[in-house]
């Protein structure tokens, strides 16, 4: 309750939204998505052609059952790429993939290649552990550690052993929560509970805490979906900033979520791969009948 | 045999009252507009409850005290002078009269002449008197059961809120039982501190608290000089939480690992197995690992130090073998160390459930961080679980000062200050019991010091478990 009163009011946080941009965000969703994608249309392309992660006929099975089916799916560096597609089709289930996350559920089986940089993340080769220093992971919903807002951030380099001393520390924690644009409203507090922060803050710390490592891709999973829509706008403000540095691949449920943010688009439906390209294709143009029934709200 | 029918019958009568209440209850919304207030069942229960419930209390208080009444009443007529039977024995004699009455016992005591004649004839009047009195009792049961009826049926009608009186009587019943087990509570309380008030008027409570001599038999002897300063309690104190200290370090690190792994490395099949094995541990008698104490672990431990004392003696360590080779069965390290296994299970289940209660997003959110699973536990779900544990903790360590078995039968009865876990010790609870069994009589310091202990002993336990309690309450507010 408290964030909705508290955000607004924020005097040095990152300059706050257009008007515009919120109109959009759940009435008429097409106009808005022209607006946006009109104005990324020079990003679309450009980044496929440096591809971060290859997926290639991947199949998953949680016990007897199969949760995706085939599904090849290309990432390009330095975007944003969206899955879409209605409630259990496999879209967070592919995304655990990428960070082998589907190893710590009990019964959970991946075969087929998920290519970082052309490596196989399921190779024998490689450690999770490392990789998911790698590939950083946030949440739907903001899962701060029981410890003071530092140390959230501090976690991972220092498992990592990233920080020469406590300075370097102190730089990292910094540098992480301003790039998570955090930073200005956490600095005086930094030894209080990450988990007495406002939902929307608890995320961004969240996010501060995957980037502390200074990952590749930073994996979101539905990170919005437990936020009202002035977090969600200032966490999709930032990952637009994010994206300058990182492969980011976000799950969303809202349509206009994806096309705001991201430059390519996958659209999952029942385990399958339907469709992927870019966001403003897929949502003007869409190849598929069953993507233009999902986007157009005919089912899902 | 006669109560248990009237009994029957009343639970016939109820069943009928039912079955009656309701049809009632039915014709009379049949033919009438608009909803009924309560369905007829309620109205059947109502009905029901009228009938059978104040004939089964009066049934039950009859139980209850219906021995007292005929004991007065039998009582009231003393037997004639020439049976010979003094004042004294008057208690006895009718305590006889009333168990050959009830079939009970024949006379323990053989009465003899003039005394049997009367014995005989006041059991016949005690046999007349309980047949009269429960005849009277199912009269009156069943009186009241067709009273209440009467009263509950003619009340039955289509807007009468059945349903809310039948609820009100379940609530009260369900606070009748909640106030019985606060009252006992508050009894148990009431009666440690009205002793312990009689005790520390002939024991000062500075001296009983911080009196380093323990010796109850002296003031036996009132007649000698020293009758005070024996009822020093902090050798048993020492005693105590020397072998508390013991059994924690047993229990505290063995429990916690295993409900880690149990928690967080044991696949599915693993704990399925060893969940239950661990619960079985927990069922066993204390006075089993008593005499395992006893009889297995202390000759066993001493065994070992006799014969680590012999190798030293001659040596650098002469005298340190000399004390090894003289050590006895019970030594508080034996105690403590089959107090610390019984502990297990329970620090170890309290563990686990603490450690499950981590949300799995905290777990996740750590292995996407790329820490392994031993970081992830160190660094996140034991911080988090940490007040839980404590409490766990806490909670075991109460349970240990209070236990008694296992030290009545294997820490020893010399009351020693000492921290030696090698020499035997007493504990509190082992003094109450030595204090209190076997023939006693509450008029003396001596088995008045019971409830000394106990009192203490108990605000000991209940401070640490409203601290546990505490703790386990501000934990649940985190993630609730």
């Amino acid at each position: 309750m408290s964030y909705i009163s508290k955000d607004p009011s924020n005097p040095s946080g990152s300059p706050m939204t257009t008007p515009e941009r919120h109109q959009g965000d759940h009435a008429d969703g097409v106009p808005e998505i022209r607006l946006r994608t009109a104005a990324i249309g020079a990003h679309a392309d450009a980044p496929t052609g440096t591809l971060k992660v290859q997926a290639k006929k991947i199949n998953v099975f949680y016990g007897a059952k199969q949760a995706l089916f085939d599904v090849d799916v290309d990432i390009p560096g330095k975007a944003v790429t969206a899955f879409i597609g209605p409630s259990g089709c496999g879209k967070s289930t592919f995304l655990r993939c990428i960070n082998r996350m589907n190893d710590t559920i009990p019964g959970a089986k991946v075969t087929g290649e998920v290519l970082l940089d052309g490596e196989d993340v399921n190779d024998r080769q490689i450690d999770p552990v490392t990789l998911r220093a790698r590939v950083g992971m946030v949440f739907q919903k903001p899962n701060p550690f029981p410890k003071s807002i530092f140390e959230n951030v501090a976690y991972g380099p220092r498992i990592h052993g990233l920080a020469a001393g406590k300075a370097d520390l102190e730089e990292i924690v910094e540098a992480s929560l301003k790039r998570a644009s955090l930073w200005e409203e956490v600095k005086d507090r930094l030894n209080q509970p990450g988990t007495g922060l406002s939902g929307g803050q608890q995320q961004r710390l969240v996010i501060a805490r995957a980037i502390a490592v200074a990952p590749e891709v930073i994996l979101m999973d539905e990170p919005c979906s437990a936020l009202d829509p002035i977090a969600t706008a200032r966490i999709e403000e930032l990952i637009d900033e994010l994206r300058q540095q990182f492969c980011i691949v976000i799950v969303t449920h809202s349509m206009a979520q994806a096309a705001r943010v991201s430059q390519r688009t996958s659209f999952f439906h029942l385990g399958k791969l339907v469709e992927s390209g870019s966001t403003e294709e897929m949502f003007t143009n869409p190849k598929d009948s069953r993507t233009q029934d999902y986007i157009t709200g005919r089912f899902g | 045999m006669l109560i248990l029918m009237v009994l029957l019958a009343l639970a016939a009568l109820s069943a009928g009252a039912y079955a009656m209440g309701r049809r009632k209850a039915r014709q009379a919304t049949a033919g009438a507009a608009g909803r009924p207030h309560s369905l007829p069942g309620y109205h059947g229960a109502y009905v029901a409850l009228w009938t059978g419930l104040p004939a089964a209390i009066l049934l039950f208080a009859f139980v209850a005290f219906g021995g007292r009444i005929e004991y007065a009443l039998i009582s009231a007529d003393p037997p004639p002078a020439s049976a010979g039977i003094t004042a004294e024995r008057m208690a006895t004699y009718y305590g006889d009269v009333q168990s050959v009455a009830n079939g009970q016992s024949t006379s323990a005591v053989v009465y003899e002449g003039a005394a049997k004649t009367a014995f005989d004839a006041a059991v016949a009047h005690a046999r007349s008197t309980d047949t009269l009195a429960r005849l009277l009792a199912a009269a009156a049961a069943l009186v009241l059961a067709i009273g209440g009826f009467l009263l509950a049926f003619p009340k039955l009608s289509k807007d009468f809120r059945a349903r809310n009186r039948v609820e009100g009587l379940t609530s009260a019943v369900l606070i009748v039982c909640s106030v019985v087990a606060v009252m006992t509570t508050l009894g148990i309380v009431m009666s440690l501190l009205y002793e312990s008030l009689r005790f520390f008027q002939a024991v000062s409570p500075l001296s009983f608290l911080f009196g380093t001599d323990w010796d109850p038999q002296i003031a036996m002897r009132t007649d000698q000089v020293m009758t005070h300063g024996a009822f020093g309690a902090i050798p048993l104190f020492a005693g105590t939480f020397l072998i508390m200290i013991i059994a924690m370090a047993v229990a505290a690190p063995v429990g916690l690992y295993s409900a880690i792994y149990l928690a967080e490395y044991a696949g599915r099949t693993t704990r399925a197995v060893v969940k239950p094995a661990l619960e079985i541990l927990a069922g066993v008698p204390t006075v089993v690992y008593g005499f395992f104490a006893a009889l297995t672990v202390g000759p066993l431990f001493r065994s070992g130090f006799n014969a680590l004392g012999a190798q030293l003696v001659g040596g650098p360590l002469n005298d340190l073998g000399l004390y090894l080779g003289q050590v006895q069965n019970q030594m508080a390290l034996v105690a403590g160390a089959v107090m610390g296994i019984m502990l297990i299970p329970f620090v170890s289940s309290l563990s686990d459930d603490i450690i499950n209660a981590v949300p799995q997003a905290l777990r996740d959110g750590s292995y996407a961080m790329g820490a392994t699973k031993s970081e992830t536990i160190k660094r996140v779900i034991l911080p988090a679980a940490l007040p839980g544990v404590v409490a766990a903790l806490l909670l075991a360590m109460s349970r240990a000062i209070g236990e008694t078995m296992i030290v009545t039968l294997a820490a020893g009865l010399q009351a020693k200050l000492t921290a030696n876990p090698l020499d035997t010790v007493t504990t509190v609870t082992v003094q109450i019991v030595t204090l209190l069994t076997g023939d006693t009589e509450f008029d003396n310091p001596k088995t008045l010091a019971a409830f000394g202990l106990g009192l203490t002993l108990f605000a000991i336990t209940l401070v640490l478990n409203i601290i546990a309690l505490r703790i386990v309450q501000k934990y649940r507010e985190q993630y609730d």
